[in-house]
């Protein structure tokens, strides 16, 4: 089975803070590292892969310095890395990474299962994934978190929902997107580390996608930020003293209008 | 070069430094003194520096295609109504009371676009609600559903009627399915929008979202496509108010067979009853961390949540510890919510679990540590122990609920 899996670098978002003067984050020091949803989805790429067989493929698109994250997907097992990384592709929104992403794909060539985390922690948006699929004209499972089964080319996947969760059976070629449920990441090996320091990354530019220019980047991108903000933080209120019941007397006051 | 420092004006005063989420910008000694530089490898052109640039210093090319800028042939506000079972979703009477307003400052109607079967009184109630039309697209095939199907209908409704603005819940089915639709007809998508506005000039919709798990605030457009789409977030906005009086259009689409080929096969729907209401629906949501000690002292939680009409939700730690299922998991990496009220029990409050819960509009905090991070955002604070308040709170709400 061919694995392709599709990973972000992002800002650790626990260390971004706003600094209470400026208002602005303060991102000093703030260090790059996997998304964490996928190290969910490497992991399980690794597992299929140790189950089923074949060969496993991560994929990043951002600038060069990411490429640590694909050596990191390495030493957790992936066996190779693409980078793809052009100044051509800055300032996309999701419709145009999707389709880069998916260009990129197009360009590796056969696969059978392509693997996302359910959304990144920095854009927290979930569309890359399902854009993706839809680029390639593939069926798609969002928010997995089981594969039971994987035979003839049809895998049969638990898809989680606000209530619990569905069966589905979806027939290969076809991606999906998993949600922290799925399984526990393991730690990188030393053989695996040593692996991803020598590991050779391949380089795709805009050139080597045969991606239409006008649907890269800024250009292809139909949405513009207009305004970046810093929300005013939330400020606590007041902490509520006395003995027990006096202070359950004045909380259930405060809440009782809140309660149907 | 898509974005430059216009040396000549630069300072090198760092407030574009400062500005820049992407941490691009450095000011450093140049032949005309300290001049700002903008990392092109970390640069994403989101243009947050621009407007903070007291001087006019930094030059950013906006994309010159202008494909199309006449939209006249684009009409009307429309939500996606998702349902579940046959039942329409609340998220989308909020969306209908946002499309209500959006829809009178854009001098438009509103519409619900309805995939299902068996659907006869949800049409009726999506016209109480605030639908001026109803489109309805009834076959067995989207009983329930199903990325393909439904985005291939929607797909054909969207370019047959051509609105100018589509609304979806930013729901587990909204979020999958929105997401493809977007592609298939090359249009923005702007995700799990908590501000949505009209530019009273320019007659576009002003799309506000959070990002960096809430830590920035991104105002997006997307003028030159349409329809302007955005998933928006559970909770969010009130519901609308069911007017019986209200009266509607109902339009019965017959949809090409082709639309509704699915290559994947819906098994089985299972629900999980852990608690009696679910995270994402809940007005109110009692949750415990670390501090309740163990699985069994869940119980004192579920108790209160059963008085109050609540769910139960769990930090990450106590999801870890196997005391409670990831379905319950709250913060960056289980569900995100914003319920009226949601009361923290022995959660130290990481910023992992803030950035899932800190949208409540009232957040009740009770933990014996005294320098616990959650008291930062609480509204109420009790430094106490938990297993002496909770129990005393489900007593006195026993009471005063009768």
């Amino acid at each position: 089975m061919n694995i392709i899996v599709c990973i972000k670098q992002v800002p650790e978002t626990t260390e971004v803070r706003i600094n209470p003067e400026t208002n602005t984050l303060i991102r000093e020091g703030v260090k790059s590292i996997v998304n964490p949803f996928d190290a969910y989805a490497i992991e399980e790429g690794v597992r299929l892969k140790e189950k089923y067989g074949g060969k496993t493929t991560v994929i990043t698109m951002g600038p060069p310095q990411a490429d640590a994250v694909l050596r990191e997907a390495v030493s957790m097992g992936i066996d190779e890395g693409i980078l793809i990384s052009d100044r051509a592709f800055a300032g996309s929104d999701t419709w145009a990474t999707s389709y880069t992403l998916s260009a990129a794909i197009r360009k590796i060539g056969a696969f059978d299962l392509i693997i996302c985390g359910k959304q990144a922690s920095d854009g927290d948006t979930a569309q890359v994934g399902p854009g993706i699929s839809a680029h390639l004209d593939i069926p798609q499972v969002t928010y997995v978190k089981k594969i039971e089964d994987i035979k003839d080319n049809l895998a049969r996947v638990e898809r989680m929902t606000e209530e619990g969760y569905e069966i589905i059976e979806i027939p290969l070629p076809a991606l999906i997107t998993v949600v922290k449920e799925i399984n526990n990441p393991r730690l990188p090996s030393l053989k695996g580390m040593m692996r991803a320091k020598s590991a050779k990354i391949a380089h795709y530019k805009a050139s080597d996608i045969e991606a239409k220019e006008d649907c890269l980047g800024l250009n292809g991108s139909p949405t513009q930020v207009v305004k970046i903000f810093t929300p005013a933080p939330r400020i606590g209120g007041q902490i509520l003293k006395g003995d027990t019941p006096e202070i359950v007397e004045k909380l259930a006051k405060e809440l009782k209008p809140e309660i149907h | 070069m898509p974005i430059q420092i216009i040396i000549e004006k630069c300072t090198g005063c760092t407030l574009c430094v400062k500005a820049c989420p992407f941490d691009a910008i450095r000011v450093t000694d140049q032949p005309g003194g300290r001049k700002a530089v903008i990392d092109l490898n970390k640069c994403n052109l989101c243009g947050a520096c621009v407007p903070n640039c007291k001087f006019k210093a930094i030059l950013l090319e906006k994309p010159q295609a202008q494909i199309k800028t006449d939209f006249k042939d684009h009409k009307g506000v429309w939500v996606f109504a998702e349902q579940k079972k046959g039942k329409v979703q609340s998220v989308a009477f909020e969306l209908l009371g946002k499309a209500r307003e959006l829809a009178k400052a854009l001098d438009t109607d509103v519409s619900a676009v309805l995939l299902g079967e068996n659907l006869e009184e949800e049409i009726q109630e999506l016209i109480w609600r605030g639908a001026d039309k109803v489109y309805v697209v009834e076959k067995r095939e989207l009983a329930n559903f199903q990325d393909e199907p439904y985005t291939k209908v929607l797909v054909e409704l969207i370019k047959k009627y051509k609105p100018e603005v589509l609304l979806c819940g930013a729901t587990s089915i909204g979020r999958s399915l929105i997401s493809r639709v977007a592609v298939n007809i090359k249009v923005g998508l702007t995700a799990d929008c908590t501000g949505l506005d009209i530019d009273p000039q320019r007659k576009i919709l002003l799309q506000t979202r959070p990002a960096f798990g809430g830590n920035i605030m991104a105002t997006i457009i997307s003028p030159n496509y349409r329809p302007q789409m955005a998933t928006v977030r559970h909770k969010v906005f009130p519901e609308s108010v069911s007017d019986m009086k209200r009266k509607g259009k109902i339009i019965r689409e017959d949809i090409n067979p082709d639309a509704l080929a699915n290559r994947c096969r819906l098994l089985d729907i299972v629900d999980e009853i852990e608690s009696t209401v679910n995270l994402s629906e809940a007005d109110i949501i009692v949750s415990g961390g670390r501090g309740m000690g163990g699985p069994e002292n869940f119980k004192i939680l579920e108790e209160l949540a059963k008085v109050m009409n609540a769910a139960v939700g769990a930090s990450r730690a106590a999801v870890d510890a196997g005391w409670m299922p990831y379905s319950h998991q709250v913060g960056q990496t289980g569900r995100t919510v914003s319920p009226k009220v949601y009361i923290a029990c022995g959660i130290s409050g990481q910023i992992q679990h803030l950035v899932g819960m800190q949208s409540s509009k009232i957040i009740v905090a009770i933990n014996k540590d005294p320098d616990a991070p959650i008291f930062k955002v609480a509204t109420y604070g009790i430094v106490a122990d938990l297993f002496e308040i909770v129990p005393a709170l489900t007593k006195r709400f026993k009471e005063i609920l009768k």
